[in-house]
């Protein structure tokens, strides 16, 4: 093994003479420790190593060993349920050997190597086959078929190939081919930084629906698309990573915890097993892999963190699944960046961010995509990414935010107004946008109802029109509004306060399907129609407010999905509400009406809708 | 091999930079005798071939490029620790200060830890009564949580976290916490304050006190509490303690951090505050928590000052994004002689959820405490209204909540310095105070938690 000797060490960045021959994003073993550190800088025979572990003690005249690889994964069975750093260690097996701190210079495999695993073939001996065919599946948990694939840059006839029990290091196929014989096992490995290739890329148009009311109604996702949460402390954007991860429709979930709470990943290990996906009932565990380095371990190994997170990613897309990628947050992953950068002493962009910053967080991003999987059968998987910015202050104007925005589709704006009136998700309907309604639309249309994109749309413009309404109120009162203006802003708050808010820790709450999304809105708005025809037919304005339904509207989120009758049966119960209060309430109104309820009423309902906006 | 050097090439603000040094490490101690035979020490934050930039932790006054010897100690910054040091007052870098003897070591530690796994981590879940309704009540602490408080100059946080101090437990438990204090950069007066009171309530036993104070070296303050960790994680960890952490004040503590990269001429982040403040802040405030399997635990409150009050300065948003939840005290609230002045609307404690409910505090707890933000929020609101159009224009209603906002002041979130509530006696104030409110306002509790606790009296 070639090595070079340290010459300075500054934090996390070591520069080595005498390495000459290696070239940029290799790994090296820096110092008899064999700290894991990363080539980012060379010049002449002199590199620059960001080194993924604390570099306390190391000094110049110590050895670097050369490995002359890139950073890579490792990729095969056993990814699932795992428990990984920044660099693929497993966390949980670290902790059997070596305690409850995570010491330096550990290496252990990410797969392990011990596990045999049941391997069925799906070619035969004869067939010719070449990069990226299925040879053969493991059942890797019960939710989680995982396929064999031929590794790039490998093609030929299948000479061997056996069924049985296997470890990911045994030789379960040999192909041939003009100039030797490969001998492939279950496991593959593949360079973090350099995105696995695909046959074709295609346009988002499916949703991922992920059962939040507010996402899925008025700012989906798609399949293979982007999105990003930016916001100030305080307003949950860990909470909706973590139910993104728990109720997304996707088949595989990479979650990225990078440099965050330590308690936040604890919780996620203890939920996650017991949680069930409400499509097939078994554990989420079983469907997600963890990428943990949170805020107190090494700065560097966080950089390497959302590299390693998407690339296995990736590799599960190429099986033909729909992955989706949390990565909380990517304001640290920045701050990674600028420390190295600023230890580098390169001239430094905005706020001492590196000027490359947003090339970086675009080239991230865009690893997300519906695409067509290289090699036979055909498949088709999907990778979306949705990452979390913690922008200082709640300062949308932050670089990392900025460069953010520039590439995502999907903007949900998280806002500390809404979370101190503990209005969550606390996600803004004005601000937040999504740019894929319209490629989706047409699949949601034809799935769940026809009018789902018009619903949507109608009371999204119902928010805006009590937007307006709200400068007015502030400026001279809300009796200055006519009843029909006064009702605009009775259906807004009823969409708000029934439809949007969703209690997180609700345990039927939590989630909620398209069907019931699609329900509960088109209960709203049925009331909201309703009200406006008895407006228009002379019934008094407080007793529409007061009508006793309204509770049961406001309870629907509470019904489980299989009540879903219960919800659908309120159209019914709306319909006869109205109909007894047309033909009572016109005569009372012209019996002259209760003046103070009336107010009191009113100046209720005006203050909630104003302390919402 | 110990080596001395004398070849001190360059000497700015708290740094040193050495030249011709063979084999310095990164992060390793150094020993500075000056000209006058004074002994500084400091650490190496850079080494670059033979050159080594050398952090004194006492500042360089005194220090001059001819006739100083350095001396290079071969490990890192490790401080001895032992159970012995409950009841004694060290300076900030661990050396004793109250005249008593050194400690006999039962363990020598590096002062910056080691990360703790977070498979290894236990979810905190147990309630602490810190007999504060304002905390008990709305923004529970749990052991193994870090809740810092947020505060401005002239605000009583130290009574607060004295107070806190004084009266947390473990309902159920009796064994009280111990206490390690880290101070760093405040005045005689507020350390002394601090040392009278756990004089007083008779914990001083149980507490260590690392002091670096206001007229103390500034640059020790970067290790003061990483040493506090160091004690608390062997007291906590090895012998099974439950520790609290207060640190007071972490803005000095960034402050410090600021001098050290202005003079390393640093490209600055936000405030001048160095790129790394975060990652900085981490990695003390993540050193606390709970470990499976082992019985003692780390809670920490840190205090900080908010410079202007501003809550989005870099000192408070980077430990808001740490910590799990704050406490705000509130300049308004305490000119209205309330005490403590907790800003309920704006402190949070995430991990208050777990923490809560039944076999915990009492299963009407969540309904009772969503309620009662509600109605506080709601009068809140009818009270800015008023100000604006006059209390007459209100509805009744609002003139009921107004009534409540005022009474949920005086008597829920004021409570005297003295004064230890259970936390029944916190949910039943509740209760009391939510039976001015219409029972058709309850739209935020069970039917069931009602009939058994609105309907009782």
């Amino acid at each position: 093994m070639r090595k070079g000797e340290i010459t300075k060490v500054s934090g996390p960045l070591v520069v080595a003479r005498g390495m000459r021959g290696s070239k940029m994003y290799d790994v090296v073993r820096v110092s008899e420790e064999r700290l894991v550190g990363e080539i980012i800088g060379l010049s002449s025979d002199m590199a620059s190593i960001q080194v993924y572990e604390d570099t306390s003690g190391i000094g110049p005249g110590e050895i670097v060993y050369m490995t002359d690889q890139p950073l890579f994964v490792e990729l095969g069975p056993g990814l699932i349920e795992s428990i990984y750093d920044g660099i693929q260690r497993p966390l949980d097996i670290i902790r059997d050997q070596t305690g409850d701190n995570i010491s330096r210079g550990v290496e252990i495999p990410a797969l392990e190597r011990d596990k045999k695993w049941h391997f069925k073939p799906v070619v035969k001996k004869g067939d010719a086959v070449k990069s990226g065919d299925l040879i053969g599946e493991v059942k890797e948990t019960v939710l989680v078929t995982h396929s064999i694939m031929v590794p790039h840059g490998v093609e030929g006839t299948v000479s061997a190939i056996k069924e049985g029990e296997f470890l990911v290091t045994d030789t379960v196929c040999e192909i041939k081919s003009d100039k030797k014989v490969t001998s492939l096992t279950m496991m593959q490995i593949w360079p973090v930084r350099q995105p696995r290739p695909y046959r074709e890329r295609l346009a988002p148009s499916f949703m991922l629906s992920t059962g939040q009311r507010v996402v899925d109604m008025f700012f989906p996702i798609a399949k293979g698309g982007t999105a990003c949460c930016p916001g100030p402390f305080g307003t949950g954007k860990t909470v909706i990573q973590h139910q993104l991860a728990k109720w997304a429709e996707a088949e595989i979930i990479v979650y990225i915890g990078c440099g965050e709470r330590g308690n936040e990943m604890t919780d996620v290990l203890m939920e996650f097993p017991e949680l069930k996906d409400p499509r097939s009932g078994e554990p989420l565990m079983k469907r997600t892999v963890l990428i943990a380095n949170t805020s107190n371990m090494p700065v560097a190994a966080r950089e390497a963190s959302v590299y390693t997170g998407i690339t296995i990613a990736e590799y599960f897309r190429d099986m033909g699944y729909s992955v989706a990628v949390m990565a909380d947050s990517t304001s640290r992953w920045a701050e990674a960046m600028r420390e190295i950068s600023g230890r580098l002493e390169e001239m430094p962009g905005e706020e001492g961010y590196p000027a490359y910053l947003s090339a970086k967080v675009s080239s991230f991003y865009e690893r997300a995509g519906r695409v067509k999987a290289v090699g036979t059968p055909e498949r088709e998987g999907a990778l979306s990414v949705i990452g979390a910015v913690s922008p200082p202050g709640g300062d949308l104007s932050d670089p990392v935010v900025q460069a953010t925005l520039r590439v995502v589709k999907v903007f949900w704006s998280l806002e500390d107004r809404l979370a101190y009136q503990r209005h969550f998700p606390a996600i803004s309907w004005l601000n937040s946008y999504s740019l894929y309604i319209d490629d989706i639309a047409e699949h949601v249309n034809k799935d769940i109802a026809k009018d789902f994109t018009d619903i949507s749309k109608e009371a999204m413009k119902l928010l805006e029109q009590e937007a307006e309404l709200q400068e007015i109120v502030r400026l001279i009162g809300v009796d200055a509004l006519s009843p029909e203006d006064r009702l605009i802003l009775e259906g807004a708050r009823s969409i708000r306060e029934d439809f949007l808010h969703q209690n997180a820790f609700h345990e039927i709450d939590t989630y909620a399907s398209l069907t019931k999304q699609y329900n509960m809105l088109s209960i709203c708005l049925r009331y909201y129609h309703q009200a406006q025809e008895a407006l228009a037919r002379g019934v008094a304005f407080s007793d529409i407010v007061g009508m006793e339904v309204r509770e049961k509207i406001a309870r629907m989120k509470y019904q489980p999905e299989s009540d879903m009758e219960k919800i659908t049966s309120l159209n019914d119960e709306i319909d006869t509400a109205f109909k007894t209060l047309m033909s009572s309430g016109i005569q009372q109104e012209q019996a002259g009406e209760d003046a103070d309820v009336r107010e009191g009423i009113d100046t209720e309902s005006e203050k909630q809708a104003r302390s919402a906006t | 091999m110990i080596k001395e050097y004398s070849s001190i090439l360059d000497v700015s603000g708290p740094l040193l930079l050495v030249e011709g040094v063979a084999g310095a490490k990164y992060e390793e101690l150094v020993e500075i005798y000056t000209d006058a035979g004074e002994k500084k020490r400091g650490r190496v934050l850079e080494v670059d071939q033979d050159k080594a930039l050398v952090q004194i932790f006492e500042g360089s006054s005194g220090i001059d490029v001819q006739n100083c010897r350095v001396r290079f100690l071969g490990r890192t910054l490790h401080i001895g620790v032992s159970d012995d040091m409950l009841g004694r007052v060290f300076d900030g870098l661990g050396r004793p200060k109250d005249g008593g003897p050194d400690v006999i070591p039962e363990a020598l530690l590096d002062i910056n830890g080691a990360p703790i796994n977070p498979t290894a981590r236990d979810y905190p879940n147990e309630f602490i009564q810190t007999g504060i309704s304002s905390i008990d009540g709305i923004n529970t602490l749990v052991r193994g949580q870090k809740l810092p408080v947020f505060s401005g100059s002239g605000l009583p946080h130290n009574r607060v976290a004295a107070q806190i101090v004084r009266q947390s437990r473990v309902i159920g438990r009796e064994e009280q916490f111990a206490v390690v204090f880290g101070a760093m950069g405040i005045t005689f007066e507020e350390a002394n304050f601090f040392i009278q009171d756990f004089t007083r309530s008779g914990a001083l036993e149980r507490v260590v006190l690392f002091l670096n104070l206001a007229d103390d070296p500034a640059i020790e303050r970067v290790s003061t509490p990483r040493v506090a960790f160091t004690v608390a994680e062997y007291l906590a960890f090895e012998k099974g303690l439950h520790i609290l952490v207060v640190l007071s004040d972490m803005t000095n503590y960034a402050e410090a951090l600021r001098e050290i990269s202005a003079a390393r001429k640093e490209i600055p982040g936000r405030r001048g505050y160095p790129g790394y403040l975060y990652t900085d802040l981490a990695s003390v405030y993540e050193r606390s928590g709970r470990i499976k399997e082992k019985k003692g635990s780390i809670t920490l409150i840190p205090i900080l000052t908010m410079p202007e009050d501003d809550k989005t300065h870099p000192i408070p948003d980077l430990t808001g994004y740490i910590t799990e939840g704050q406490i705000i005290l509130s300049r308004s609230l305490y000119r209205k002689k309330v005490s403590p002045p907790v800003d309920v609307q704006q402190s949070l404690s995430r991990l208050k959820d777990k923490g809560i409910g039944k076999g915990k505090t009492r299963e009407d707890h969540a309904d009772l405490f969503n309620q009662l933000i509600a109605c506080y929020a709601r009068g809140k609101e009818a009270a800015e209204l008023s100000v604006i159009l006059g209390e007459a224009a209100l509805s009744d209603l609002d003139k009921i909540y107004l009534k409540f906002a005022q009474q949920y002041e005086e008597h829920y979130i004021s409570q005297g310095e003295n004064e230890n509530r259970t936390i029944e006696e916190t949910l039943d104030l509740g209760w009391k105070l939510l039976r001015m409110v219409p029972r058709s306002e309850m739209k935020r509790v069970r039917d069931a938690y009602l009939e058994k606790y609105y309907d009782k009296e």
